[in-house]
């Protein structure tokens, strides 16, 4: 038998606040639960029954106290849900300077992906004090990325990307478990989130066998898969070129405009019928069944390696290049 | 009332086993219900069991993952849909709201035999099911799982569910035009017992929420069986869909579970305090506001799915408006007590214990409408805590409440007080034992459905386990006890308690027609100063 443990350690930024959320709540409930505990404890006994036939007055309804007890739980609540909206509007915006990592999770197993090129299974290595933003699919069902030290977690949805960011405040090691229920080995589907300093999570970085950063990998399957034969640089091909593409706000054939962000590179390489652009025919052929969610999340971080440089003569819908950061693998795209 | 072997009742009007099956009796078809779903809760009892004693150790070593995450998934769906759902409005609303409200019967006694029959042929489904092999998607069936990947028998279990839905919607709609229109002469609204105005809140949820349950199931089966892109994004559905079509029943049908047990609440309270239940059109209106709120917050489910944060925002600001009118009910009872002659024979003790329970599932429910606290504790033990806190704190204490508080009255036989009391005691006390130590869990980090753990969770899983062979045991003695004192119990008067409501103004056990006359009604509901008298005749 394990030792006793009765509160998680905190590993977060987030953790501290959503703990002390917690406390308020602990104290609003535990103060209620005794305050009725009592009265029905005191009241009973005070009351009780002293011979068969009494029959007490029948009373008569205060309105007084039904509005009491109707206003002075919708105050508490409403603090409640303030308090709680604030810490997750918090959490749920990541930094502009996050570090971005890419996991894939598929039955049973979490696949990480670092922008450098290192790839784990089942563990995750992070810096200290650096904010890092999780960009997250499935490949089969529905799964949840739960750190409990980190107080967070977000659901891992096949078909869309979703995101979640933490910033670690100590080195450790801890949990990773998956919380949505996706069949046999559900409760196998875990692995260990290792908080390193940022020197070890530097030399952690650069150890490990040479597998190309993602936009390198990613701009070989781009030439493998031959999208470079009409999605040509100097726009000459049948598909829209795409340096400068990633950031910016495309027009579509019929006038409606999108932000080209991960969902919907990853559309239009799945589904590319979904979303023409505007000047051009619906001639690329979908590529679902071809790449995997991990070649996919290369293709998309190749795409956006080439969003700051604005091809020669390029497509009138690259203006916003310029504020994007040039180096592959860098801080994201502001989206 | 002077009770003869002669007299006529609606238990020896008629033998056989013909004369059950083919009843129109709302009476008998209450007691066809409390056999089915009787079996249903030692079946989900079973597999509760199971759970626990394989969470006993870290290691998932009692049973195979498939097997447990069968056991998990056949637990929900046993307790939540055959036991709970028709627990408290199918057995004790069918035997007593007509009576209550002073009527011959429902409005439409054929009808309620079908809706039991539907029952039946739903359990017989999900029964087959569990048989042949099981299913294993969660009783949440969430996609694209249950319908790409689950290798069960989904499709029986989401017939039954479907089957057992009509059931569901026809006892509602039977309940409504029941109160509508077969209230007794001067039973006004606000003469209704607070337990018919609970069902008639409840019936309210069954007949407008249930039917979008059966349209989820349609959607998940067309897209199993017949592969349309509904939900599943490989086939260019959306997987989120599923979860917002099933919470929209879902959440709603927490409060078919808790609502009808509220009712039995405020009879209880009442009767073993002599008062009326204070706030009384407070306590009604409380019913239909929680029945009309229960429709706008589903989202709540939904924090960490990829709903938007804005979303997200809107429905738990809209969560936190539920607590008004439970927090008026809590308030409301614990006043009703005051300068009362309260008595503690059993039902007042499980209704104690159902303020006391639901109280803290309640405010825990606070914590998970919290946006910042429920990406933390949602999927965890903490959630599991919570709803066995409202649904086995709050609604089996308040079946057991109305099953002692009514047991003279079905049966006209007393149960033996002793054991009761020792009951009552032992499962609140299992019942704290088993589901305390899951707040920390949840909190701790566990996830909920999993087979095996990290070693830390073990000794508050242990001390989980030790309260589930308590509460065990709680359970299994009125299974004993009632039937032990249908031959032996005390024989009851027409008003054993002292109570107020038109059921204690008949025999015990009541005519067929329920009433020799028809009632009328000339005050309000809870007016003690009309069973003042020589009918008060306590123990």
């Amino acid at each position: 038998m394990g030792n006793i443990q009765l509160f998680p350690v905190q590993g977060s930024t987030l953790a501290p606040e959503v703990d002390h959320l917690l406390y308020f709540f602990l104290a609003v409930s535990a103060f209620f639960t005794l305050l009725i505990f009592c009265a029905i404890f005191f009241l009973a006994i005070r009351y009780r029954r002293r011979a068969a036939n009494e029959l007490p007055e029948a009373g008569h309804t205060g309105y007084t106290l039904e509005i009491l007890w109707s206003v002075i739980p919708f105050g508490i609540t409403m603090v409640m849900f303030t308090w709680g909206a604030s810490v997750f509007f918090k959490a749920a915006r990541p930094p502009a300077d996050a570090i971005p990592i890419y996991v894939v999770g598929k039955q049973w197993m979490w696949k990480l992906e670092h922008m450098e090129g290192r790839r784990e299974i089942n563990e995750l290595h992070i810096p200290v004090g650096k904010p890092v933003r999780l960009t997250m699919t499935s490949e089969d069902v529905i799964h949840s990325f739960f750190v409990p030290a980190f107080r967070t977690k977000q659901d891992v949805v096949p078909g869309r990307y979703s995101t979640v960011w933490f910033q670690a405040t100590k080195p450790g090691k801890y949990h990773l478990f998956c919380a949505e229920y996706c069949g046999t080995r559900h409760s196998g589907m875990i692995g260990w989130i290792y908080a390193m300093e940022p020197q070890d999570y530097e030399n952690w970085l650069s150890g490990g066998a040479a597998q190309g950063s993602l936009a390198e990998n990613g701009k070989k399957l781009f030439q493998d898969l031959a999208c470079s034969n009409c999605h040509k640089e100097d726009n000459t091909g049948r598909c829209p070129a795409l340096p400068g593409v990633f950031g910016s706000t495309v027009h579509l054939t019929g006038g409606a405009t999108v932000k080209a962000d991960e969902a919907y590179i990853r559309e239009s390489i799945l589904n590319p019928q979904a979303k023409i652009v505007a000047g051009y025919e619906p001639v690329m052929p979908t590529f679902q069944g071809l790449v995997t969610e991990d070649q996919v999340l290369q293709l998309i971080e190749y795409v956006r390696s080439i969003g700051a440089k604005p091809a020669p003569g390029s497509a009138p819908n690259s203006p916003a290049s310029a504020e994007k950061p040039a180096t592959p693998g860098a801080a994201p795209a502001k989206r | 009332m002077q009770l003869t072997a002669e007299r006529e009742h609606y238990l020896n009007a008629s033998y056989g086993l013909k004369s059950w099956l083919l009843t129109k009796d709302h009476k008998r078809i209450g007691l066809l219900y409390l056999f089915t779903i009787t079996l249903f809760f030692f079946i989900g009892g079973a597999f509760a069991t199971l759970i626990r004693l394989e969470l006993l150790t870290p290691q998932g070593d009692l049973v195979s993952d498939d097997v447990y995450n069968r056991l998990f998934t056949m637990h929900a769906i046993a307790m939540i849909f055959f036991f709970m759902i028709p627990s408290i409005p199918a057995v004790l609303g069918n035997f007593f709201l007509p009576i209550m409200i002073g009527a011959r019967d429902l409005a439409f006694p054929r009808i309620n035999l079908l809706s039991w029959y539907l029952l039946v042929a739903g359990g017989a489904f999900a029964l087959f099911a569990m048989i042949a092999g099981g299913v294993d998607t969660g009783w949440t069936f969430y996609t694209p799982y249950s319908t790409t990947y689950a290798n069960g028998w989904v499709i029986a279990t989401a017939l039954g569910i479907f089957i057992a839905g009509f059931s569901s919607i026809l006892t509602g709609l039977n309940f409504i035009v029941t109160v509508h229109r077969m209230r007794a002469p001067g039973m006004t609204w606000f003469r209704m017992p607070l337990f018919v105005w609970a069902n008639y809140a409840t019936s309210l949820i069954q007949i407008l929420g249930t039917p979008v349950l059966a349209v989820t199931i349609v959607l998940l089966f067309v897209e199993r069986v017949f592969h349309l892109g509904i939900f599943d994004p490989a086939r260019g559905g959306d997987p989120v869909l599923f979860q917002h079509l099933f919470w929209f029943y879902s959440h709603p049908a927490v409060y078919i579970m808790v609502l009808p047990g509220m009712g039995v609440i405020s009879e209880v309270i009442s009767t073993f305090s002599r008062k009326p239940v204070f706030g009384y059109a407070f306590v009604a209106f409380s019913s239909v506001a929680i029945a009309v709120l229960g429709f706008l917050v589903w989202g709540h489910h939904l924090f960490v799915s990829t709903q938007s944060a804005f979303a997200g925002l809107v429905f738990s600001f809209l969560s936190y408006f539920v607590a008004i009118p439970s927090a008026i009910k809590v308030f409301n009872w614990t006043a009703t007590l005051y300068k009362g002659s309260i008595s503690f024979e059993t039902p007042m003790l499980y209704a104690f214990g159902f303020i006391g329970l639901f109280t803290i599932g309640g405010l825990t429910g606070l914590f998970l409408a919290a946006l910042g606290i429920d990406i933390h504790v949602t999927d965890t033990y903490f959630v599991v805590a919570h709803f066995h806190y409202v649904m086995v704190g709050g609604t089996i204490m308040a079946f057991l409440a109305g099953m002692h508080f009514w047991w003279p009255k079905i049966t006209g036989r007393m149960y033996p007080e002793g054991w009761a009391k020792l009951s009552a005691l032992i499962v609140f006390v299992g019942f704290n034992l088993t589901f305390f130590p899951q707040f920390i869990l949840g909190y701790m980090g566990m996830p909920r459905r999993y087979h095996a753990y990290p070693p830390e969770f073990q000794v508050l899983n242990v001390l989980s386990t030790a309260g589930a062979s308590v509460l065990a045991i709680g359970y299994l003695m009125p299974m004993v006890y009632f039937t032990w004192s249908l031959k032996y119990g005390k024989v009851a008067g027409a008003n054993p308690w002292g109570a107020t409501g038109l059921e204690w103004k008949t025999a015990s056990p009541p005519p067929v027609h329920n009433f020799d006359e028809t009632p009328i009604v000339t005050h309000d509901a809870y007016d003690y100063s009309t069973v003042h008298g020589e009918e008060i005749q306590v123990g």
